[in-house]
């Protein structure tokens, strides 16, 4: 490519290559992401044309709402328990399947399956399971713990969620496990042997070090997935039973679009945006930090 | 003494995977029994096998659901969007790698910070902008979004493997004559043919299955994509347990047997997509 040393010539190269995605960027992405910045300083409520100013009174509004701040810690809970279990079976999943068994393929495959379906249908095929068949199953094997439906008590339908999530998401995480312990160099492992470390050791100390890249990967993932998880809240539980498993993403798509309460709405929206930015920014900062060279 | 030892971890191993498969297949499996049962033969028993293989609620569901319509318009948004994700996120990591001027970093630092942020902290404002200038409700304007959701991966994606592409490549071309546009078509871009891939596999997944985005922009019944359709389909006919588990087979059908067919790029793209 020659070189544009004009400012006409450069904007023009630009244009011809990066300017529909810039445009189209901007406009999808950024411009909404200031504007709703603007809109939780405004009185707007989705019907009238004008809107006022108001400062932070929808901030205040926003953390003074006690069902945002439970909605908030049901999700801090929700990503907790998910983004633990999703990795740990993720992690055993993987570490299983490379070490060259019969089938693994065919197992790798099986446990994927899930990422290929969304999350509605998900959600409505354990909802089938939940509340018709561990209940058909409860009654007539005497299981006193499954003849009512999960869904039904808060607590348990909380811990369908968990299930739910972890089932979809511990495939994906499978697979990016796999290919980290798939680069762990064999010298390594071979000279653990011969100083003579167990299993446990080589685990410990050669192992995880080395994969902390994917380990890296797979806690974004969750954290960032877990945050924002919708499809199967919606399909699963609805929120339910009485509004007890309404995470975070829920709450404020009802908050704006059902109540119209779109200031408060997006001022909640802005807040989950800076814990999750938050979140994330530590974690990868954490998980750097740990990385070793071979 | 070693060899026994190692066996029986093995067996254990395989025992633990083989009891998670179980749990992991069982849903679907109960779905497709159920399928094809009628509602008092799933409210008798839901684990029994069904008396005869009847087809009634699959077609009852494919005309209630409006199948023909869901799937056409997903198949339409999803092509769409990946195609045109994949050739204008390709020019622009080129033109972001191959000129280094200031204005092409911060670009390219804006996208990829712009990737932390999360749909929820957009889609209140997105509606209303959109809503405003009327462009709600097509699948013209959904893709227009996707395009604007998919390019900052897409572009973060290319932008490390054309680094790796050296410039000798593109100079000998020059050479020989080609510039320009044809500089890319020809030499650049069938280089990128396996992260193109990647990218188009993980886009895929995520357009095809996607539910809160179309679900605020399409509004009229005939632009539904597939899962709206089927979210319709089955809050209308929950209590109808056969034909709406009719309805999520059909749903799934499309997607297990690309799945089948192509399982190796599949998996294989995950896998290069979470290393970029």
């Amino acid at each position: 490519m020659r070189e544009e040393s004009r400012f006409i010539d450069k904007l023009k190269t630009y244009i011809v290559y990066a300017g529909p995605t810039t445009f189209v960027f901007f406009t999808v992405i950024i411009l909404p992401f200031l504007f709703g910045i603007y809109l939780t300083f405004t009185s707007y409520d989705g019907i009238s044309n004008s809107h006022n100013l108001v400062g932070f009174a929808n901030y205040i509004e926003a953390f003074k709402d006690t069902k945002f701040l439970a909605s908030f810690l049901l999700t801090l809970k929700y990503v907790l328990y998910t983004v633990v279990f999703t990795n740990v079976i993720a992690f055993l999943f993987a570490y299983i399947l490379t070490s060259g068994m019969k089938g693994q393929n065919f197992f790798r495959a099986g446990f994927f399956t899930p990422n290929l379906i969304g999350g509605i249908i998900l959600g409505f095929i354990w909802q089938f399971i939940f509340s018709k068949l561990l209940v058909y199953i409860g009654n007539n094997f005497n299981i006193p713990i499954f003849s009512t439906s999960w869904l039904a008590d808060p607590v348990r339908a909380f811990w369908t969620l968990v299930i739910v999530s972890v089932w979809q998401n511990s495939g994906y995480m499978m697979v990016i496990y796999i290919a980290g312990f798939m680069n762990v160099p064999k010298d390594l492992l071979e000279a653990a042997n011969i100083d003579g470390a167990n299993a446990w050791r080589r685990m410990v100390n050669v192992i995880i070090p080395m994969m902390i890249p994917s380990i890296t990967i797979c806690l974004f993932l969750t954290l960032q997935r877990g945050f924002m998880v919708y499809d199967v809240n919606l399909a699963l539980t609805k929120g339910g039973p009485f509004k007890s498993t309404e995470l975070i993403s829920m709450y404020v798509y009802n908050q704006a679009f059902l109540s119209q309460k779109y200031g408060v709405g997006q001022a909640q929206a802005f807040v989950l945006f800076l814990v999750v930015a938050l979140v994330s920014v530590i974690q990868v900062y954490f998980s750097k930090k740990m990385e070793v060279e071979a | 003494m070693m060899k026994k030892k190692g066996s029986i971890t093995s067996i254990i191993k395989f025992l633990f995977l083989g009891i998670f498969f179980l749990a992991y297949m069982v849903p679907f499996i109960f779905v497709l029994i159920n399928s094809f049962k009628s509602k008092k033969e799933i409210l008798l028993n839901p684990m029994a096998l069904p008396s005869k293989i009847n087809f009634t609620n699959f077609l009852t569901a494919f005309n209630k659901m409006d199948y023909v319509h869901g799937f056409t318009n997903s198949l339409i948004i999803t092509v769409f969007s990946v195609l045109l994700i994949v050739v204008l996120s390709s020019m622009t990591a080129y033109i972001l790698v191959r000129k280094k001027w200031k204005f092409n970093q911060a670009i390219f630092f804006v996208m990829v910070a712009s990737m932390i942020i999360p749909f929820q902290a957009i889609m209140i404002p997105l509606v209303r902008i959109y809503g405003s200038i009327g462009m709600l409700n097509s699948k013209w304007a959904l893709i227009y979004m996707y395009i604007g959701f998919g390019t900052s991966l897409a572009v973060f994606m290319f932008h490390g493997f054309i680094k790796s592409i050296p410039l000798e490549l593109e100079e000998a071309a020059m050479i020989d004559g080609a510039k320009g546009m044809q500089l890319f078509y020809l030499i650049v871009f069938p280089l990128l043919k396996p992260i193109a891939m990647t990218i188009a596999i993980l886009d895929v997944l995520w357009i095809w299955n996607d539910f809160l985005l179309p679900s605020l922009v399409l509004i009229a019944p005939e632009q539904r994509t597939l899962p709206l359709s089927t979210f319709y389909f089955y809050g209308t006919y929950t209590a109808d347990y056969g034909l709406s588990m009719a309805g999520l087979i059909l749903t799934i059908i499309p997607v297990i047997i690309i799945y089948l067919i192509l399982q190796k790029y599949i998996i294989n793209g995950v896998l290069q997509g979470s290393i970029k």
